[in-house]
């Protein structure tokens, strides 16, 4: 379950950077990489479950299962978190620079007194 | 049990190799075709792939490791390290699992360097055709 959650992740990340360039301004690539590198290492951990367990690795017990979903989503988010915070910190489009030294100042003011 | 030990070896030796290449590169840059004017992509780059595929996949193994407990934030940080009977099981499957891991990664970095030389050659070839025509 969770090769099969971060493949989909994988397929899904590759998809929106393709989509996404030449320009990459969300710089999506660093999810492929990770997904990607991921469900290669999951795949060979299940062929070795699979040599080991025969037919019963595709029926796994119930509460196994749900344990296995929760780590996929858990991995993806994982993944999703490691790609924001490396986009605000490299601040591909300059947004968090000019809100923290030009445009901010004012912005961040005028909100205060709106809230 | 720590079989993500394995890619996470060979992704610091190819980052270190990565970087060799990289002040290579800078010192003597990669040739252009001088008919075309496309560069064939650097070994530099492709190095880059593999370490991401390597570090990417070891990282969002650790956190799986940490997940099932193989992996604990103090001394001897790996469970399996505790007692000689489970060290031997891990070493084991670091020598197997983890070692098939990292050769299906880079098996499939050497394909994706293929692809791209032959990429960056149908591209080279393409755009000597226009230029002839010209």
């Amino acid at each position: 379950m969770t090769l099969l959650i971060t493949v989909f992740a994988a397929v899904i990340a590759t998809t929106v950077w393709y989509k996404g360039m030449p320009k990459n301004e969300l710089r999506t690539g660093i999810l492929c990489w990770l997904y990607w590198g991921a469900s290669i290492m999951w795949f060979v951990d299940a062929v070795f479950e699979y040599a080991e367990l025969g037919a019963a690795y595709f029926t796994p017990d119930p509460i196994d299962m749900l344990n296995d979903t929760f780590l996929g989503l858990a991995v993806v988010a994982l993944g999703l978190i490691i790609w924001v915070v490396r986009l605000l910190v490299t601040d591909p489009k300059g947004v968090i620079r000019d809100l923290l030294f030009h445009k901010g100042e004012n912005a961040g003011s005028k909100d205060e007194k709106t809230a | 049990m720590a079989c993500f030990l394995v890619p996470t070896a060979e992704a610091i030796v190819t980052t270190a190799i990565t970087k060799v290449e990289e002040k290579k590169e800078k010192s003597a840059p990669v040739e252009k075709s001088e008919s075309t004017g496309v560069a064939k992509v650097s070994l530099a780059r492709k190095l880059r792939w593999l370490n991401y595929l390597l570090f990417g996949g070891a990282i969002l193994l650790a956190f799986e490791h940490l997940w099932h407990g193989e992996v604990v934030p103090y001394f001897p940080f790996l469970t399996a390290a505790a007692n000689s009977e489970d060290t031997a099981t891990m070493l084991h499957e670091m020598s197997t699992v983890g070692v098939s891991m990292a050769l299906l990664i880079t098996a499939v970095w050497v394909i994706m360097c293929i692809t791209a030389d032959v990429m960056a050659r149908r591209e080279n070839r393409r755009l000597s055709a226009v230029t002839v025509q010209k």
